[in-house]
């Protein structure tokens, strides 16, 4: 005798499983999300605050003005974003947060870029962009030595940009540093733009020199300029 | 948008969940007829019983195996032994002729063609109307018998009646292992019992009633799992099969992974094969719940495990790529990073949850056989050893069977 009731309240037990499963998955998701947002409300502030003090620049002297100030938490946004891009399902939420990011690393570099040239502080950028598409595949070694060269180096920035996101301010970069998709990943060091993989050597000798440029260059000498 | 590889998993989860809610639904459905006896138990008729114990290379546990039924609680005159040595090559024939003198033990030497073989050869010999087989590694628990001879007696329709069977041998990662998968065994065994749908009536001592072979037929090769395939046989004539769980057999187990996965490969390959030989039975009602549940159920477990192996290894290799991507593009420069545990990072994805709570019924379900094996509740570290050992080796056996099938290889005994 089949107790087909049986098999009918077992359907239902299953069916309230997978419902709860994803009930619970959405509201770890959406507190996620919560803290991802919370953390670029932070950075927006952070960098509305730096802003806001380097229009005061003028009447304050660099020694107040550090490279410390810079949001500190971009990078660990940017990790963040990667993850919940993988692992939280591409929603439109998470979409809108990346564009959102990408649009704070821009105002975040034309600061940090600001800064730098005013006080000559010791920081040196990096423009990097790349797609998570299958036809580059070396973007996956050149993500891997921009991380490495950035735990090694805590005073280089980072501002990584994914090719494919639908943002005017990315593609006004792109149109800017002549930037195509057949070409990637390509960085932008110092203006110069490099594309193609450059190795964790190449780089460092880069940075190094970069960061000798900077050292050796007069701090008056640019107060002109930041002020123009 | 989910790929297609994200639905087919989703999909095994669901009917994985299903199955294990099944189980625990019978469970509740039947936790107070689940009877454990202590001490002796007492017959109104004692009806005579054939035992054979076929034996192919045995010598050093066919003594023990035959002692074992001397010791049964259960008359002496109404058991007869019957020992088949089916050409072994070692003193397995010396061993057994040691037992000539017992008035109720026949010995018989073949040539060697197979366990069935020897099986039809004492059931060619068997004039009760009880017959049962004990493997020559199994050791029977003197109450053993006469609690499965109580189901027979309690009812007159029961024509098979399974034990449950334990690990024996002595102790080693691998038999710690199978001790939980074993007792986990007689709890599932027995809700499929609850189901009328028990679909292995195993070698150590499951007692038929012989009208069973008079009607039905001898035992055949069934891909060299014959005790599987009469239990197929008996489901389709809608014969039934009970599981006495509190009647004993110890059986030596492998206890090597290579013995181990030989063992079960034979087991798996025995499987697939019977369910194709007997796919007409797949989803018909008038099989009952072994149509619509053991067998669907058995074709989820391998498909899920086979799939879920297939995924783990896509990661595995996605890992290794990226690790050795890591290692071309900043060869040994590994900075020391310290590590912040970030809750943020703990996979939250739907299926987590699931794949979670079906390890919890697994956990119980362990739990549980240990309690009807041996009469413990709490938790053993035998299941520390249950889920390494057969997580990582279980996909190989299950996709070595599956290849063996698709390529028309049989696998050896052992």
């Amino acid at each position: 005798m089949i107790d087909w009731k049986k098999y009918l309240i077992v359907l239902l037990i299953t069916t309230g499983l997978f419902f709860t499963a994803i009930y619970l998955s959405n509201y770890f998701g959406n507190k996620k999300i919560d803290q991802l947002k919370s953390i670029q409300d932070k950075i927006a502030i952070d960098i509305l605050s730096s802003e806001t003090q380097f229009s005061l620049l003028s009447e304050l002297s660099c020694k107040n003005f550090s490279d410390a100030i810079l949001s500190s938490e971009l990078n660990e946004l940017g990790k963040k974003l990667e993850w919940g891009q993988d692992n939280l399902g591409s929603s439109e939420e998470l979409v809108y947060l990346k564009k959102y990011y990408s649009l704070l690393e821009i105002k975040d570099y034309l600061l940090a870029k600001k800064i730098s040239t005013r006080c000559g502080t010791k920081s040196t950028f990096i423009l990097y962009f790349y797609t998570k598409t299958e036809s580059c595949t070396e973007c996956v070694g050149q993500g891997i030595v921009l991380s490495t060269l950035r735990e090694k180096y805590p005073g280089l920035r980072v501002y990584s940009f994914d090719y494919s996101i639908d943002l005017s301010a990315v593609k006004s970069m792109l149109q800017i540093y002549k930037i195509k998709d057949t070409a990637l990943p390509a960085l932008v060091i110092e203006d110069d733009v490099l594309t193609g993989f450059h190795s964790l050597e190449d780089l460092e000798t880069r940075i190094k020199e970069s960061f000798k440029l900077q050292e050796t260059t007069p701090i008056e000498g640019n107060n002109n300029k930041a002020s123009s | 948008m989910a790929s297609i590889f994200d639905v087919v998993l989703y999909v095994l989860i669901f009917l994985s969940v299903y199955v294990q809610v099944f189980f625990f639904v019978t469970f509740l459905e039947n936790r107070k007829k689940i009877i454990i006896r202590n001490g002796k138990t007492k017959l109104k008729f004692y009806p005579a019983v054939t035992i054979a114990v076929p034996c192919w290379n045995e010598e050093n546990t066919v003594e023990k195996t035959v002692r074992s039924l001397l010791n049964l609680n259960y008359p002496k005159d109404k058991i007869k032994i019957l020992l088949l040595d089916d050409g072994s090559s070692d003193n397995t024939f010396k061993v057994i002729k040691r037992f000539e003198k017992y008035p109720n033990i026949k010995i018989f030497h073949k040539e060697n063609g197979g366990k069935y073989t020897a099986l039809n050869l004492a059931l060619q010999n068997t004039e009760t109307d009880f017959f049962g087989g004990l493997d020559a590694d199994s050791f029977a628990d003197s109450e053993s018998l006469v609690r499965i001879m109580s189901y027979f007696e309690k009812d007159p329709e029961v024509m098979a009646v399974a034990p449950s069977v334990i690990v024996s041998g002595p102790k080693s990662i691998i038999r710690n292992a199978q001790k939980a998968e074993y007792n986990m065994g007689v709890y599932l065994k027995k809700m499929l019992g609850f189901l009328g749908a028990i679909n292995v009536t195993p070698g150590p001592l499951t007692i038929f009633r012989k009208k069973v072979f008079d009607d039905l037929g001898y035992y055949r090769h069934g891909y060299n799992t014959e005790d599987m395939e009469i239990a197929y046989r008996m489901q389709k004539n809608n014969y039934k099969i009970e599981h006495c769980n509190d009647a004993f057999v110890h059986t030596n187990t492998p206890g090597t992974v290579r013995k181990l996965f030989r063992q079960r490969l034979r087991w798996i390959y025995g499987f697939i094969n019977n369910t194709i030989d007997y796919k007409n039975v797949l989803f018909r009602k008038k099989y009952g719940n072994f149509a619509l549940f053991t067998l669907p159920m058995g074709v989820i477990s391998i498909a899920s495990v086979s799939y879920l192996f297939g995924r783990i290894i896509y990661n595995l290799v996605h890992f290794l790529y990226l690790k050795i991507v890591q290692l071309k593009v900043i060869g040994f420069n590994f900075s020391v990073r310290s590590f912040n545990f970030d809750p943020f990072f703990v996979n939250t994805q739907f299926f987590i949850f699931l794949i979670i709570f079906i390890y919890l019924l697994v956990i119980f379900s362990i739990i549980l056989g240990r309690k009807m094996t041996e009469g413990k509740w709490n938790l053993s570290l035998d299941m520390l050893y249950f889920f390494p050992v057969f997580g990582l080796i279980a996909p190989f056996w299950l996709l070595k069977a599956v290849y063996n099938t698709i390529l028309q290889r049989k696998p050896a005994w052992r």
